[in-house]
């Protein structure tokens, strides 16, 4: 059972607010979108419509769930617009200065008792949570992309956050149909922590002329049962990314494999930023596979 | 394109353990040779010679000569995850001068077999092992700081990574004293912190010594 019956999503323009916001409509329950930029609001509002839309065609809701979802959705520009809301969940950009600034700021405006959610892939809960004011209603609560997709959520508490929060957020991803995972705080949790320095570990072996990356791809991919293999992935989430995520481990891991390699910042120096560029690790002359 | 080869052969193969298609479709004599398990002897008249590899390097059984070497032979491993059967992929050792119509009968004769050929450069680890013991290692040490219970460190891997196991799961399925093993001849090669086997796998490696 969860307490939790107003649901806001700051960052609600982009593709993982969005998607928190469609799992939480889904699932019943009353959610404010929220995010600063009004136009990028609408348009993720068309593609939720879609995307509910699709889900109607493929039998997975119906016509008056479709409905009764979409009418669960508000979009707000205001922050005041999340007051009555009991849990927070921030989606914005991954930088810790701007989440602590939003948790501070949404501090005098929401209830005392509303929980605030970070979908932080790297950054530290107890840090984010640090001089907002509740710190002990602060829990780490990463969805993984795309959020209306998948079922998994790492949860993580801070120091300070109380065991009543934890618990109290834990319950609403059950209720919101996830699966959550209790992992410790730190940084790149269990996805992230296994899958970025084992992602810069697959580039350094084709810097060491080890392989191709056609031939490291189908070997991980013949002997693991991968849907992709790392180079396959490095494309599809972007060079450029990678090298933001490892700068955002290294610094705080000083684990070797977490640096970015050398190979990877110069592709990425040379415009080949994966799918979205046309050319990574690979060449991809259909563009309309990206996004598609 | 499939190609004859014939099979040299003493004791048990990790690639091809007894009973495999593979062992059956070999011919009496054929220009590619396969070697399971006995001494290489070169043979420039032959189109390829094909080494089975464990944690070791080709140059082991060939000689290196600076980055220069390279014949009619190369090494190659069927990938398994310790005592887990044979997957379909076939790790193929190249050295720097590998003529190039050895790799390409290596290929056909593994393909031919319905096996997934990758081509690697003759380094310990070869293409996966090098890729993924670093990782497993990191998961083991991982749930030693408590990160998170075994369980979900696997589930986490399944649910949001599309993995078919998690790493936990996969590296005490196929032993742990296994994986000290070959993590063990990673880092004897690299010197690298991740390729060092963790704490788990140590002990596994003492208790099956009785140590």
């Amino acid at each position: 059972m969860t307490g939790i019956r107003k649901v806001g999503v700051c960052g609600a323009a982009g593709t993982m607010g969005s998607g928190i916001a469609i799992v939480s409509a889904r699932a019943g329950f009353e959610t404010v979108c929220h995010d600063v930029d009004g136009e990028g609001l609408e348009r993720a509002a068309t593609q939720t419509a879609s995307f509910f839309a699709r889900s109607v065609e493929r039998g997975r809701m119906t016509e008056e769930d479709r409905e009764t979802a979409l009418g669960r959705l508000s979009p707000a520009t205001e922050l005041d617009a999340l007051a009555d809301c009991d849990l927070v969940i921030e989606a914005v950009f991954e930088d810790l200065s701007t989440k602590q600034a939003l948790f501070r700021a949404l501090n005098p405006v929401c209830k005392a008792d509303a929980i605030f959610a970070s979908n932080t892939s790297t950054l530290s809960i107890a840090q984010i949570a640090s001089g907002c004011g509740r710190e002990d209603l602060v829990v780490g609560m990463h969805f993984c992309l795309p959020a209306q997709l998948m079922k998994l959520i790492e949860m993580s508490p801070g120091l300070n956050t109380s065991e009543e929060a934890f618990a109290a957020a834990w319950a609403w991803t059950e209720a919101a149909g996830q699966t959550p995972v209790r992992t410790r705080d730190r940084p790149g949790f269990i996805l992230n922590a296994l899958l970025v320095p084992f992602n810069n570990d697959a580039i350094r072996a084709v810097e060491a002329g080890v392989a191709s990356p056609a031939d490291i791809d189908t070997a991980i991919k013949a002997a693991l049962g991968y849907r992709m293999g790392p180079l396959e992935l490095i494309d599809l989430i972007g060079l450029d990314t990678q090298i933001l995520l490892s700068e955002a481990f290294y610094p705080i891991t000083l684990d070797p494999r977490a640096a970015a390699p050398p190979l990877l910042r110069r592709m990425v120096a040379a415009g080949r930023l994966g799918r979205k560029s046309g050319r990574g690790f690979h060449d991809y002359e259909d563009s309309a596979m990206y996004g598609a | 394109m499939t190609m004859a080869y014939a099979i040299h052969r003493t004791g048990e193969s990790r690639s091809f353990p007894a009973g495999d298609a593979f062992l059956d479709g070999a011919a009496e004599d054929a220009d590619v040779l396969v070697l399971l398990g006995v001494p290489y002897e070169p043979d420039p008249s032959r189109t390829a010679i094909l080494i089975e590899l464990g944690t070791e390097c080709l140059g082991v059984h060939t000689g290196e000569a600076a980055g220069e070497e390279g014949s009619n032979a190369l090494g190659f491993a069927r990938y398994r995850n310790g005592g887990d059967p044979p997957s379909d992929l076939v790790e193929l050792v190249r050295q720097p001068n590998t003529e190039e119509r050895a790799i390409e009968a290596a290929r056909a004769v593994f393909e031919g077999a319905g096996l997934t050929v990758a081509v690697s450069a003759d380094r310990v680890g070869r293409i996966v092992d090098r890729l993924v013991r670093p990782k497993y290692n990191a998961a083991l040490r991982l749930l030693d700081d408590g990160l998170a219970k075994a369980e979900d460190m696997d589930l986490a891997c399944r649910l949001g990574l599309g993995y078919p196991d998690g790493p936990v799961e996969r590296t005490v399925r196929g032993g742990l004293a296994y994986h000290h093993d070959v993590s063990s001849a990673l880092f004897a090669a690299s010197g690298q912190p991740g390729d060092a086997p963790a704490r788990a796998a140590v002990v596994a490696r003492a208790r099956s010594e009785g140590r």
